[in-house]
Order: structure tokens, then C-alpha cells, then sequence
């Protein structure tokens, strides 16, 4: 047993470190460090940056700009940008409609979208979950219905992440009534967000923050052309899309760096006089993260080298990468709260404040929206399911 | 042994949980949060008018003496309510060091005007680098002919922006941890060197860090016997505590009863979530949590009025500080997670009862602070 990279893999390592720790922009580096929103002129910036170094798709074809990794170099890719605290870009277009488009898509519709996907010149939201369609998705109730070259869309999504800034929509709709089985009639379709009849609604979350929306489709019109796959296999399409999902659903890297901000704040802060990181009661909760994190990062290596060995794609591994990895980013973002004490009351400032902390100020409200994260893509509830269902045979 | 309350008592409950639903529901709320003073006189003065604000007020100032006991239903309502307005730093911490240790005259003074609605106060005690602790203390009061000169900078002062009376810890003699040469004084928001930082907290309070740069103020400021800063700190601060768990039990109650109601009536697979097994095994433990919340706020309230003995006190009253700080977590965690993405709009009020329930569970101490004291 060899628990370490090869020598390539670690030549690779290096190479993308040192490429991250020359390019990455100081003001994009310390928004994400003080836990600040990136505006769409910046994540588009980092996007073109990536892009230019031809490392904005690496699991695309190469024909289409993909990098020719292969998954492990794939997976160190990811854990080097999350380790140096890269801003985190819209998975939406990049990593689930290119892929998409590459297996169901038309020549057309690839030589349309794909380019202004790379390019970071289209930005694309998801339009799946409505109001009654969250965690059972085949419920949703968007209708689509065609008329002559177009399909005219009605309805409601929601919890719709970043489809403020979005040109591009990619979204499942039905197109015929409820028939036999849920999962049949349902469609893919392509909506530019620019179509009359759209109209996006800000949620606030608890943070204060605006990421998500409502989305209202009234009488939109969608030209044909802009279907993906057959009209009434929009739920194989998302099925694929599922099977697709990353192998660092995990999230180890980011949580390791944020583990690193979390004890060098707890040597900082003092309680009774001492580091608040050689108060035991601290310090073992601290530590019983790091080493399920520890774990974690073993765990994810195990599966991504079963998954290059036998060729098979990720099943529910994946579920528990991303429980695990929630549960451990939910745990480190209350720790990090905790660690400030009283002090992580203050959130926003009423009086033109000099030396306000933004960092300290920020603890509170991301460990509330931090909550988002055991509920989105899957609740872990359902993610829990899926292992009972696939693993277990229950 | 009898945990009912009186019928007096369940009046006057069910008459402030009807003021709160009436004047304080979620969008009545949400203006007051909103509007720039963050707080409602209206409402304050409907407490006064009520005689919600001279419950704990002695008798001979124009109140009704009600100790922690008797001030359980109130909390639970503000609990239930997400009240932001002063009540706890004014009622639970301003008027409880007064009428202990206050001289006649300071009782005079603040006592009837707090009971009337017309005085606020709030505590000006954490510092950086304090953490929970009420011992560390780097704010400093030096005699001077005329009194006293206060300087430091205070953190973190809830109710500061509204008060208009601050009760300062400061050092009058010794080092920055040490137990004794802590002194108490009751000074004037307005005074001179006074500066405000204001600002709201994550659960929509408006608080401030306080400066003190030569504060000058008179010899009748200093609140009880000088030096005994801390044992008075302790006490009032367990009272208060104990109001804290009981305001937990209205907050736990309340999310409780949204996250029931929510997962009855979503609908997904056909059927109401609160069908599955996984949901009704995790809102029945957050009920469970909320009886032993409810037991231990009597429990600390109890002890919080008739203990002898200030450490066997103390000591109970962590533990239910700790009780509660635990089911504040589970509870806000599991409420959030059951009601989906709902549980996080600010539009629905399970987000901000989180946001308390995270704030509680931390206010004067969180649960590590509080089991170091039970074990020491």
C-alpha cells in the first residue's frame, strides 16, 4: 500500500501551486480570505484567467479545450485551487451543462454554447427545484408546451443560485401531461434569460446575502432548437448530469485551509490569559474535525483510485463524500465562530466604523448560510437514501 | 412540589403573549428591526403600561418584586416573539444591580423611572480579550477630587445605542484577571468621552463597543462597595442567565412548533415529509430538548431566587446555561435542515429564531465556559 502521489503527480502539484501562487489576483485573494461575495465582473475575471491558461475545463474533451488529465490530476487540480483559496466559479455552465451538451447535444447547439462557456462570456444557472419539487424533483410542474417552432414555458423555479447574473438558463420542464410514471414527459431545455415573459426575484438568506432567486416564466417563448436529447427524456439527461458529479464533492482542500484559518485564530484569541487552541475543551473539538477531515481525505483517495482502476463512474461514493465533506464545513465555520467568542455578535455596522473586522464580522453570517450546504444538491437526508438504496440494497 | 403557575400569573402570560402576537408578529418585526433606532417605543411603552418593565422592581419603587420565577413567562414571551427591544439589560441586568447594591439615592433615581418606561440601561462589561469572563477587566477607574476618571474601551455592549444609563465594570486597583479591585459604576450614556460604535448583531440587536477616554464623573457613581465588582457580576449576571434559559424555552418552543406545522404540511413524494421516519425521529428529540430546557430554566430560576449559597447557585445555573446552549445548536441545526431551503430565507421567521437560538446559546458564556465553571 502507497498512500502517496507518484513522482509525476507531485511534479503536477507543483506546477499547478506555483502557477496558482503567481497568478491569483492579491484583491480576489483576500476577498475570499475575509469571506467577502465576489462580484460577476471578478469571478468572470478569474474565469478568463483560466481560461487563457487553458485550464478552465480540464475534464472537457481536449477537442473542445479540456486538458487531457486524467481524474487523479483532475482531483489535485481542484484540491490546488480550493487549498489556495481560489475563487470558487459557477460550476453551472463549466461542470453540468458542457457536459451535457458534449453527450446529448447537437453539433449545433455545441459550436453555439460551448466556446462562450469556456470563454467565461456566457454565465448559465440551473432551473431545477420549484416550489413543490425540492428534494422530489420529478414533481416539478413548469410547463412547456409546443407551438409551431417554439415552446412556450409557464411556471416557477426557485432557489435558482446566481440566475441574476446568468445570460443562460439550462432547465428541466414537462412537455407532456402526467401520464404514466412522473419521471416520463419531462424535457431539457435551453432558455436565454433575456426572453420576455422572465422575471428573476432576489431570496435574501440569512446572511443578508442575495445568491439565489425565484424565477417566473410567463408565456416565455423557447425556440425548438434550444431542446436537448429527445423531447420527454429530460429526466435521463439530469440522471446523467447526477452520475456526473465531481469526486472532491468532498471539499477537502477548502476545509483545510480554512482548518489552517481556524488555528491561527485560536492562537490568537486568548481565554484566561492562554491561546484559546491550549484550552483542552477547544482543542479537542478542533481536533476531532481535523481528523474526521483526515479521514476523509484518505477516504476520497481510496475511491478516486478504485474509480481509475476500474473505469467506473463515481455511485454513491459520492453521497457520502458529500455528506461527510458538508457535515466537516459545517462544523469548521461554528468553530470558527465559537473561536472569536463574543465578538462574533457584531455583523453589521450601523456608524461609518474605523477598523471594522470584516473577518470576524463575516464568522457569524457563514456559519448561518453554511447551513445551505447539508440542504442543496441533494439534501444529505436524500444523499443517505441514495447509500441505503444503492449501496445497501435496503 | 408544584411547577403550575398561579392564575395571576397565567393572566398576566396569556395577556403579554397576546400584546406580542398582536404588536410583534414576524412583519411587525421586521419594521422595528429595520427602522433606524432598531427598537419599538410603542411597544416599550406598552410594557410599561403593562407593568411588564416594574415586575422586578421592589415594592417600595413603584413595583411589584417579582424575582426569576415569576419573570419566566415574560421571557418564554419574548423568547416565542424574537423580542429585540432592551428588556433583559434594563429589567434582567440595569435594574437587578440597583436595587441589590444601588444607595438610596441611585435607587430613587432609576428604580420608578425604569418601572414608568422612561430609563433603558445596559452593561458595559466584555473587552477584548475578555471572552466570558467577568473577572478580565482592562477598563480602569481612578479617583480623582471629584469622583472618579473611567477609561477603556468596552466590546460587544447589547442595548448601548438605546440606553441611556451604562453599568461599567472597571478596575479600581490591581491586574487585569485578578479577582479582587473591581468596582462598579453607573454612569450616563450621554457623558462626556463617552463614544459609541454602533452597529446590529447577528440576531438584529443593536449593540455598540463603548469608549471611555477620561471619563469624568462623580463620587456617587460608583455603584456598592467599591472592590466587590465581581461578586455582584456574579450575581446578577446568574440572574440573568437564568431569564436567558427561560427566553431559550420560548425560542426552542416556538421553533418547534414551525418546524411540526412546516413538515405536516410539505408535501414531496406524494406525502408529507413528517411521514418518514428520519423527520419524526428528529423533531421528537428537539421536543425532548425542549422539556429539559423547560426543567432546567426552572431549576435556574429557582435557584437564581432563594440560593444560599452563591457558588452551589452558580454551579446550577451553569449547568442549565449548558443544557440550553446544547439545545439551542440541535434545535436551530435541525429546525434550519427540516424546513429545506426555507429554514434559510430571511422571509421565514425559523431563520431568525436560528439566529437567536445561535446567539443565546452563546450570551454570557457558551457551553465550554460554563462546564469549566461546573467542574471547577
Amino acid at each position: 500500500m502507497d498512500l502517496n502521489f507518484s513522482a509525476e503527480e507531485l511534479a503536477f502539484r507543483d506546477q499547478v501551486r506555483s502557477w496558482l501562487n503567481a497568478t491569483m489576483p492579491r484583491d480576489l485573494r483576500d476577498k475570499v480570505a475575509n469571506n467577502e461575495r465576489l462580484s460577476k465582473a471578478e469571478i468572470v475575471r478569474w474565469h478568463r484567467m483560466l481560461a487563457d491558461q487553458g485550464w478552465i475545463a480540464p475534464a472537457w474533451p481536449v477537442e473542445w479545450g479540456g486538458t487531457g488529465w486524467n481524474v487523479v490530476q483532475r482531483y489535485i487540480f481542484e484540491e490546488e485551487c480550493g487549498y489556495a483559496g481560489a475563487p470558487q466559479l459557477p460550476r453551472f455552465g463549466l461542470s453540468m451543462c458542457a457536459p451535457v451538451l458534449l453527450k446529448f447535444g447537437t453539433e449545433a447547439q455545441k459550436r453555439r454554447y460551448l466556446p462562450k462557456i469556456y470563454n467565461g462570456e456566457e454565465i448559465w444557472c440551473q432551473g431545477y427545484s420549484e416550489p413543490g419539487a425540492g428534494s422530489d424533483l420529478a414533481a416539478l410542474s413548469t410547463r412547456a408546451e409546443k407551438r409551431g417552432d417554439a415552446y412556450v414555458v409557464n411556471g416557477q423555479k426557485i432557489w435558482t443560485t446566481i440566475a441574476h447574473h446568468a445570460d443562460w438558463m439550462f432547465c428541466l420542464v414537462r412537455t407532456s401531461a402526467q401520464t404514466g410514471k412522473r419521471q416520463e414527459g419531462i424535457s431539457f431545455l435551453l432558455v436565454d434569460m433575456k426572453t420576455p415573459g422572465i422575471r428573476v426575484k432576489p431570496i435574501i438568506l440569512m446572511d443578508g446575502g442575495h445568491d439565489v432567486n425565484e424565477v417566473f416564466f410567463e408565456d416565455v417563448r423557447v425556440p425548438a432548437e434550444n431542446l436537448v436529447h429527445e423531447e420527454g427524456k429530460g429526466w435521463t439527461v439530469a440522471k446523467y448530469l447526477l452520475g456526473h458529479e465531481r469526486m472532491n464533492s468532498g471539499r477537502i482542500a477548502g476545509s483545510k485551509r480554512e482548518l489552517q484559518k481556524l488555528k491561527k485564530l485560536a492562537s490568537k484569541e486568548m481565554r484566561n490569559g492562554v491561546p484559546l487552541m491550549s484550552d483542552v475543551r477547544f482543542r479537542d473539538r478542533l481536533t476531532r474535525v481535523e481528523i474526521e477531515l483526515m479521514a476523509l481525505e484518505i477516504t476520497n483517495l481510496r475511491f478516486l483510485d478504485r474509480m481509475r482502476r476500474t473505469g467506473q463512474p463515481p455511485g454513491a461514493d459520492v453521497s457520502m463524500l458529500k455528506i461527510k465533506g458538508t457535515e466537516i464545513t459545517q462544523l469548521i465555520t461554528e468553530l470558527m465562530m465559537d473561536a472569536v467568542g463574543p465578538l462574533a455578535q457584531p455583523t453589521l455596522p450601523v456608524d461609518d466604523i474605523d477598523g471594522w473586522d470584516m473577518f470576524v464580522a463575516s464568522l457569524a453570517p457563514v456559519y448561518c448560510l453554511t447551513r445551505k450546504s447539508s440542504i442543496y444538491a441533494g439534501s444529505n437526508e436524500i444523499q443517505r437514501n441514495i447509500i441505503a438504496k444503492m449501496t445497501l440494497g435496503l | 412540589m408544584n411547577f403550575d403557575v398561579d392564575d395571576d400569573q397565567q393572566l398576566l402570560d396569556d395577556s403579554i403573549r397576546r400584546l406580542l402576537r398582536k404588536d410583534y408578529d414576524f412583519d411587525a418585526r421586521r419594521e422595528i428591526l429595520r427602522s433606524s433606532a432598531g427598537g419599538s417605543d410603542h411597544v416599550w411603552k406598552t410594557f410599561a403600561d403593562m407593568g411588564l418593565l416594574a415586575l422586578p422592581i421592589p415594592e417600595t419603587y413603584g413595583g411589584f418584586g417579582a424575582g426569576a420565577v415569576k419573570m419566566m413567562g415574560m421571557m418564554e414571551c419574548i423568547g416565542e416573539a424574537l423580542v429585540v427591544e432592551p428588556y433583559l439589560s434594563t429589567v434582567g441586568l440595569g435594574a437587578q444591580f440597583v436595587s441589590r447594591w444601588g444607595s438610596d439615592a441611585q435607587k430613587q433615581e432609576v428604580l420608578p423611572a425604569i418601572a414608568q418606561g422612561r430609563l433603558k440601561m445596559a452593561f458595559a462589561q466584555i473587552e477584548d480579550g475578555s471572552r466570558y469572563e467577568l473577572g478580565h477587566v482592562a477598563t480602569t477607574a481612578a479617583k480623582s477630587a471629584a469622583g472618579w476618571v473611567i477609561n477603556g474601551e468596552k466590546r460587544v455592549v447589547i442595548d448601548a445605542p438605546a440606553s441611556n444609563k451604562l453599568i461599567v465594570s472597571a478596575r479600581t486597583s490591581g491586574d487585569i484577571r485578578d479577582a479582587e479591585g473591581l468596582s462598579l459604576f453607573m454612569v450616563n450614556t450621554a457623558t462626556p468621552g463617552i463614544r459609541l460604535k454602533r452597529y446590529t448583531t447577528l440576531d438584529g440587536l443593536r449593540a455598540a463597543d463603548v469608549t471611555f477616554d477620561n471619563v469624568a464623573v462623580a463620587a456617587d457613581a460608583l455603584l456598592g462597595t467599591q472592590g466587590t465588582g465581581l461578586v455582584m457580576m456574579r450575581e446578577v449576571v446568574d440572574f440573568a442567565t437564568a431569564l436567558l434559559c427561560a427566553e431559550a424555552v420560548g425560542a426552542i418552543r416556538s421553533a418547534n412548533e414551525a418546524t411540526l406545522d412546516y413538515i405536516k404540511n410539505r408535501k414531496q413524494f406524494g406525502v408529507a415529509i413528517g411521514s418518514f421516519q428520519v423527520t419524526q425521529h428528529r423533531i421528537v428529540d428537539m421536543v425532548m430538548s425542549y422539556e429539559q430546557v423547560k426543567s432546567m430554566a426552572c431549576l435556574a430560576c429557582v435557584q437564581a431566587d432563594t440560593a444560599v449559597d452563591a457558588d452551589e447557585r452558580s454551579r446550577i445555573i451553569s449547568a442549565a446555561k449548558i443544557r440550553v446552549a446544547d439545545a439551542c445548536r440541535q434545535v436551530s441545526q435541525d429546525a434550519v435542515q427540516l424546513h429545506g431551503g426555507m429554514g434559510l430565507s430571511d422571509e421565514m421567521k425559523i431563520s431568525h429564531t436560528f439566529r437567536r437560538l445561535t446567539m443565546i446559546a452563546r450570551q454570557f458564556g457558551d457551553a465550554d465556559h460554563h462546564l469549566a465553571r461546573f467542574a471547577a
